[in-house]
């Protein structure tokens, strides 16, 4: 089959692309920056996935498969960029797999949407609201991509479309939201609250992102690891030192004494867990993870 | 640093712990979040309350399922939950082998810093019907207070009177095939006789009422209490019945938790007349006299 993988340069979806392209597949790749050292038989076509040479990608290539991995956060780019590139390039991308016969398409997107609140259930099914537009206003922009993504499902029933929930991706490869929370020695927490952290390993979740396509899978699927576990744990076994701020003196730490940078929104996101079920997932594809929360944590600090 | 976690736990929790029915990780966690280390402190908390200081005597305890789902249906009193940790403790101490039971805790409470965390680490979920339906479905025992803050709240004057049952309780028992075990809880009304709300300093905290005894600190007093459960009772249905079907189940419970109230009463009176006596000549096989007891029901 014919792949085509949106920010293809990401570290995750490199991985993806080299397990496709071991499995015998053609990759192509739309990515802003350039991937130097890439294997001849993948081409990169540099540039961005809202561009006319983005669209002219999936003329003169016809891609069967498009696997959608060009979303960013708050750690790399202001709100406008973030708009622009999460909900406008996501609904470019499904109109050019409709307009130019894809056949499925498969969006990566994150857990974090459902948001943490005190009055949420701990463990989210896929039917649960993404809270995220008003308990972290910051990734407004990433749950209006994903809706708008699951919309496919209704708007083009012959595109099938999976519209993918991925916890937090820790490892070795140490990139991410939850790997740039941990990056520095000292990680914020806040003070009398110690939420569960659902993660998982950077090879399961590029395991379950190839199964989605082996399995053509129809839907929107939480995806994860592990059980959680409790930040504090999470921060002694990356080996960080968790630093606990009472909440009214938060947002005065964040990006000082060796704290991530962190917007406001943030605060709910350490003091409540987001936790999902990924019963549907594992019943469509039979995944299972291959790497507990020690190992993960383990490998994320040696990596 | 901080003390090691077996010597603040005391050696029988330590004992009972091997043997609860929770699947802990490498982690000491099971997937609800619920924590060996600190369900290990929490119960070294609660012996002390059950064992001396309620002096703490549960009947019935055969009626609680040894394995799979049931929901604890109690009534509720004494301005604070005590008679939720009491309960949790009597599956703990007085079962055997002891049980895990997740109480359905008042979502103001998450936003409490520290409380909220140790109810979280403790299996005590925020009351949602998400958590009870996940967790019934779990095979895990569910401790509900229909009469919810209603109940806690209610004053001495209104003591061992049901305020009103919520019929939430029932739609998920029915929805899940979950046997309903009625049970009273005898003594917190006397332990911790509310005569008064002190309304501002509710409203200052974020919780529904404020509770004041006549000696002004709202802790309870060290009295006799008794748990007295019921047979379970076993409804038939989906859940999306009618009202009227679904209010007429709750009042089956409710009567039933009536009875064993009005009998746990009389039972309390005979203690508190000989409390001395008694306690003395029971404390060293508690948990066997509690078993052997009779039923505490009769249908």
């Amino acid at each position: 089959m014919k792949i085509l993988i949106t920010g293809i340069n990401g570290s995750h979806a490199r991985m993806v692309a080299l397990r496709l392209l071991a499995q015998g597949h053609e990759i192509l790749g739309i990515d802003r920056r350039p991937w130097p050292d890439a294997p001849p038989n993948i081409h990169v076509f540099q540039t961005d996935v809202r561009k006319r040479p983005a669209a002219d990608v999936f003329r003169l290539h016809r891609p069967d498969v498009v696997i959608h991995m060009a979303t960013i956060t708050h750690y790399s780019a202001r709100a406008e960029e973030r708009l622009r590139i999460n909900l406008h390039g996501t609904r470019l991308v499904l109109d050019h797999c409709h307009e130019y016969g894809v056949k499925q398409v498969v969006f990566v997107g994150r857990h974090t949407i459902y948001g943490a609140a005190p009055d949420a259930p701990l463990y989210r099914t896929e039917d649960e609201p993404p809270l995220a537009v008003t308990t972290f206003p910051e990734l407004a922009d990433l749950v209006a991509a994903d809706l708008y993504a699951g919309s496919a499902l209704w708007r083009w029933p012959e595109l099938k479309t999976a519209v993918l929930r991925l916890v937090y991706i820790l490892g070795p490869a140490r990139r991410g939201t939850l790997a740039n929370f941990l990056e520095g020695k000292r990680a914020p927490m806040i003070l009398g609250f110690d939420p569960l952290y659902h993660f998982m390993h950077d090879e399961d979740a590029v395991e379950a992102i190839i199964r989605t396509v082996d399995h053509q899978l129809t839907g929107v699927f939480n995806v994860a690891g592990p059980p959680p576990v409790p930040l504090s744990v999470l921060t002694r076994g990356t080996g960080r030192q968790a630093i606990p701020i009472p909440e009214p003196l938060f947002r005065y730490t964040v990006g000082r004494f060796g704290l991530p940078f962190l917007p406001p929104g943030a605060a709910m996101h350490i003091k409540h867990p987001i936790v999902v079920d990924n019963t549907a997932f594992r019943n469509a594809t039979g995944f299972e993870y291959q790497y507990d929360a020690h190992e993960i944590m383990r490998g994320f600090r040696d990596g | 640093m901080w003390p090691r976690f077996e010597q603040v736990t005391s050696r029988d929790v330590l004992e009972r712990l091997e043997r609860l029915d929770l699947p802990f990780n490498q982690f000491g966690m099971d997937p609800y979040g619920v924590s060996k280390h600190h369900l290990g402190i929490f119960m070294t908390m609660l012996e002390v309350f059950y064992k001396h200081y309620f002096r703490v005597r549960s009947f019935g305890l055969e009626h609680i399922p040894k394995t799979g789902p049931g929901m604890l249906v109690s009534n509720h009193s004494g301005g604070i939950p005590a008679d939720g940790g009491m309960i949790i403790a009597s599956l703990f101490f007085s079962l055997d082998p002891p049980r895990a039971v997740h109480g359905m805790v008042e979502k103001f409470a998450q936003e409490w810093p520290f409380i909220s965390q140790w109810f979280n680490r403790v299996g005590q979920l925020p009351g949602l019907p998400e958590h009870a339906i996940r967790l019934l479905r779990d095979g895990r025992l569910l401790m509900v207070f229909p009469e919810g803050a209603r109940g806690l709240g209610k004053l001495y004057k209104d003591r061992y009177h049901l305020s009103h049952f919520g019929t939430g309780f029932m739609r998920i028992a029915l929805q899940t095939g979950t046997p309903v075990i009625p049970l009273a809880f005898i003594g917190g009304e006397e332990a911790m006789p509310t005569v008064f709300h002190a309304e501002r300093l509710a409203r200052l905290v974020g919780a529904p009422y404020w509770p004041v005894p006549p000696y002004l600190l709202p802790f309870p007093l060290p009295l006799g209490c008794e748990i007295h459960y019921g047979k379970p009772m076993h409804f038939e249905g989906t859940g999306d019945e009618p009202d009227d079907i679904v209010e007429g189940y709750v009042e089956q419970v409710k009567s039933v938790i009536n009875l064993l109230v009005a009998r746990g009463r009389a039972i309390h009176q005979q203690r508190r007349a000989g409390a001395d006596l008694d306690d003395k000549s029971d404390k060293s096989d508690r948990s066997d006299k509690s078993v052997k007891s009779e039923p505490a029901t009769k249908s």
